[in-house]
């Protein structure tokens, strides 16, 4: 607009014929002006409040108290973790935790939504109706009740150490299940080593046969041999190196279960009860991205002589995809943050452990919330930039 | 030579009627047929205990636990704490303005629901404006000569619907606020709105709890005191108002560009613009949208019981350890969430209906 003016030299308008108020652009910049300034002004006042609420309790600010002594147990940590740990030590063990119950909850989510998405579009009247009352019934259902349900109402009711439930050489009990761990020994490195190299060969193959069928129209079984490689190099390998792992059985010493590994109850109870809520979710969204494949897709496909698993293969599901990743990965982005109600039931995660036991103890309120809310923030930040981006590279080019 | 063509033969009896339903709908091919026969014989042996738990064999009449003498539910915990789940601690002599301000409520609501009554802008205004100061004033008390109740005493459901209702009005107009911040021109406001709405959805609720209950009172002078109630509102509602403020901008973009460059060229001022051209449009096509972040926040309200208020959940779980009613936990848990689940099952189908009922197919986006 300016330059246009300037371009045209209008005449002079006389003096103070409009008032500065009367200028859009010039009100914008004195509103916005006006806006931060009265924002300083708000962020200076509760700066000052907290700094003397702090010096009033005798609270000194800063990250220093991340490498004093903790002095408190974690039942779960997938770190070395002791007593005598860090503050530093607890924020590192709670988001394993986090991330641990997340993932755990994003795989069996997936699972169970993709098969109820795809249950509720079924001909057969009984399985899309069952689906259905699985989905309105636990999303209609606050997590939490859920997450209470599993925990109090069912898991507590399993019997004391003393009286288990003994299978596979495994305990069930209110302390959770006891199982034998797996130890590594000397050449299991060579096991991993090869795991890795099965999943780059499987890249180049797939690579290999991308080009080929381009350049020629021959196929290859790409998945199955892929399949192969990953599990049977590292299987061959094992055998070769002598099965480089034992089992460390628990044993029942005094009240408790000793040695092996235990699933504690929280975590199977927040796990159940995340994965259960989100597959709901998951299974809505599946199903709209099938229905939004148009019909005319499906009817040239079967024009074109293409068999049932072929056309939900190569004409379904990439369509499908398109639409349902991104609201999937934000259901992801859901359940890992839902995961913070792990507080309620005592699963040690980032929440319960740093923003509930280390603020008490410590009483560093702003620095403890700011670093969980970063962690949070940072995880929707980095999801939303893969949607973007995802977004951009799945687009349809249109004509 | 003239053709007649016969009559239409009726369809064969295999096709039509409840025999043509199932064999078009569960016994159509081995498979399918296999799949109804396991799965019919699976839930039957699944539901059937429910059933037989939750309604034939349980017990409905009696004072204490020892009228619970049959195997299925002890629904007496439930009748006998209804009052305390309803209502909380709040004392006993007061629960009519609990009832008459959830009875206005509800009238409004029905009011505005209900398509053919007249004058449903003045409705909603009063919902929004007088509505909660004349509920403030029964539930809180102090005026009037009503007793006061502190909010300590509040629970229940009631406090679990004030709550998700005080959430959702009191978010409304922030998020309004923030929505056009995001589409604005201004840079500063533009970048600061996003900022605000990206930080407040980007963590989980449980941290702004806690945030509200532990750094709040941190934030203003020494004798500035919250109660715990209010410092949960205000988390909730600067939580919420994010939320709010993208069901808002959905709302904007769905408005056709003509209607901007028409308000434009009638020579309308921003806010005159946008207060009677834009958002009278939107706030109609948003109404989906909003009742389905206020189902949201209506189940998230449950999370307050970590912050040490007594909803429906937490008052739940305290009358279970109760001594006398130790045991029952899984009847509290059923009919709590029994509760939850009309509530937002009945309000996704509304705003299912009404997504159905806006689409009017003329939303050429903005």
């Amino acid at each position: 607009m300016s330059t246009e003016k300037s371009q045209h030299k209008p005449p002079p308008p006389p003096e103070n014929s409009t008032k500065f108020w009367h200028d859009p652009k010039k009100r914008a910049v004195l509103f916005q002006l006006l806006l931060v300034g009265t924002l300083l002004l708000f962020v200076l006042y509760i700066v000052s409040n907290t700094l003397n609420n702090l010096d009033a309790r005798g609270i000194t600010t800063g990250f220093g108290f991340l490498s004093e002594t903790a002095g408190f147990g974690i039942p779960l940590s997938l770190i070395e973790y002791s007593e005598t740990a860090t503050y530093g030590r607890t924020f590192v063990v709670g988001l394993l935790n986090t991330i641990l119950v997340a993932v755990l909850g994003i795989i069996a989510a997936t699972v169970l939504g993709f098969m109820l998405g795809i249950a509720r579009l079924s001909d057969n009247w009984i399985i899309s109706r069952l689906a259905a009352l699985y989905i309105e019934t636990f999303r209609n259902i606050p997590l939490l009740l859920q997450m209470f349900f599993w925990y109090f109402a069912v898991l507590r009711t399993l019997p004391s150490p003393r009286q288990s439930v003994e299978f596979l050489g495994s305990y069930l009990n209110i302390r959770g299940l006891s199982m034998p761990a797996p130890v590594t020994e000397n050449g299991f490195s060579f096991v991993v080593i090869m795991f890795i190299a099965g999943i780059v060969a499987t890249w180049l193959l797939s690579r290999w046969a991308d080009k080929r069928h381009d350049e020629t129209g021959k196929t290859f079984p790409t998945i199955w041999a892929g399949l192969g490689l990953i599990v049977g190099l590292p299987l061959l390998a094992f055998f070769v190196a002598g099965m480089p792992v034992s089992l460390d059985h628990p044993e029942l010493k005094g009240f408790n279960f000793k040695g092996g590994m235990t699933i504690i109850p929280e975590l199977v109870a927040l796990w159940l009860a995340l994965s259960i809520y989100t597959a709901a979710f998951i299974a809505e969204t599946v199903r709209a991205g099938i229905l939004a494949v148009p019909n005319g897709q499906l009817e040239a496909a079967s024009a074109l002589g293409l068999p049932k698993v072929r056309t939900l293969r190569l004409i379904v599901i990439p369509q499908a995809m398109r639409v349902i990743i991104p609201p999937l990965t934000s259901q992801y982005l859901n359940l890992t943050k839902n995961s913070s109600l792990a507080t309620a039931i005592g699963y040690p995660d980032l929440v319960s452990v740093f923003a509930g036991t280390t603020l008490n103890q410590t009483g560093q309120a702003i620095e403890v919330i700011m670093m969980t809310m970063a962690v949070y923030l940072t995880l929707s930040i980095l999801t939303s930039i893969f949607m973007n981006w995802y977004n951009k590279r799945m687009s349809l080019v249109e004509r | 030579m003239k053709y007649d063509s016969q009559p239409t033969l009726p369809a064969p009896a295999s096709t039509i009627g409840a025999v043509g339903w199932m064999r078009k709908h569960l016994f159509n091919g081995p498979i399918n047929t296999i799949a109804t026969l396991v799965l019919g014989y699976f839930s039957i042996i699944f539901l059937w205990p429910v059933l037989d738990w939750s309604l034939l064999s349980a017990d409905w009449i009696g004072t204490t636990r020892n009228d619970c003498t049959s195997d299925g539910a002890c629904w007496v915990f439930i009748g006998q704490r209804l009052d305390q789940f309803l209502y909380g601690f709040y004392p006993e002599a007061e629960t009519w303005r609990l009832d008459t301000a959830f009875f206005i409520l509800a009238a409004l609501i029905a009011w505005l629901i209900i398509p053919s009554t007249p004058r449903k802008g003045w409705v909603a205004t009063f919902t929004l404006v007088i509505f909660p100061i004349i509920a403030f004033i029964l539930l809180s008390g102090g005026y009037f000569g009503l007793e006061t109740v502190e909010t300590h005493k509040w629970g229940g459901l009631s406090l679990t619907l004030v709550l998700a209702v005080v959430g959702i009005v009191a978010a409304l107009p922030f998020g309004v606020l923030l929505a056009l911040g995001r589409q604005s021109d201004m840079p500063i406001v533009r970048s600061l709105s996003v900022v605000y709405i990206e930080i407040w959805r980007g963590v989980p609720l449980i941290t702004v709890l806690f945030m509200a209950s532990v750094m709040l009172p941190l934030f203003f002078p020494e004798g500035m005191t919250f109660d715990k109630l209010l410092r949960a509102l205000i988390g909730i509602t600067l939580f919420q108002s994010a939320y709010m403020a993208e069901v808002v901008r959905g709302g904007l973009q769905a408005i056709p560009k003509g209607q901007y460059e028409a308000a434009d060229a009638l020579g309308l001022g921003y806010w005159q613009k946008m207060i009677m051209i834009i958002l009278p449009q939107a706030l109609k096509l948003m109404i989906p949208g909003i009742v389905n972040t206020f189902i949201a926040l209506f189940k998230d309200t449950s999370l307050v019981l970590i912050i040490g208020l007594f909803d429906l959940l937490a008052i739940m779980q305290a009358s279970a350890n109760d001594p006398n009613w130790i045991g029952f936990s899984t009847e509290g848990y059923v009919f709590v969430a029994l509760v939850f689940w009309v509530f937002c099952f009945g309000m996704s189908r509304y705003s299912m209906h009404l997504e159905k009922r806006l689409h009017t197919g003329h939303s050429n986006r903005a």
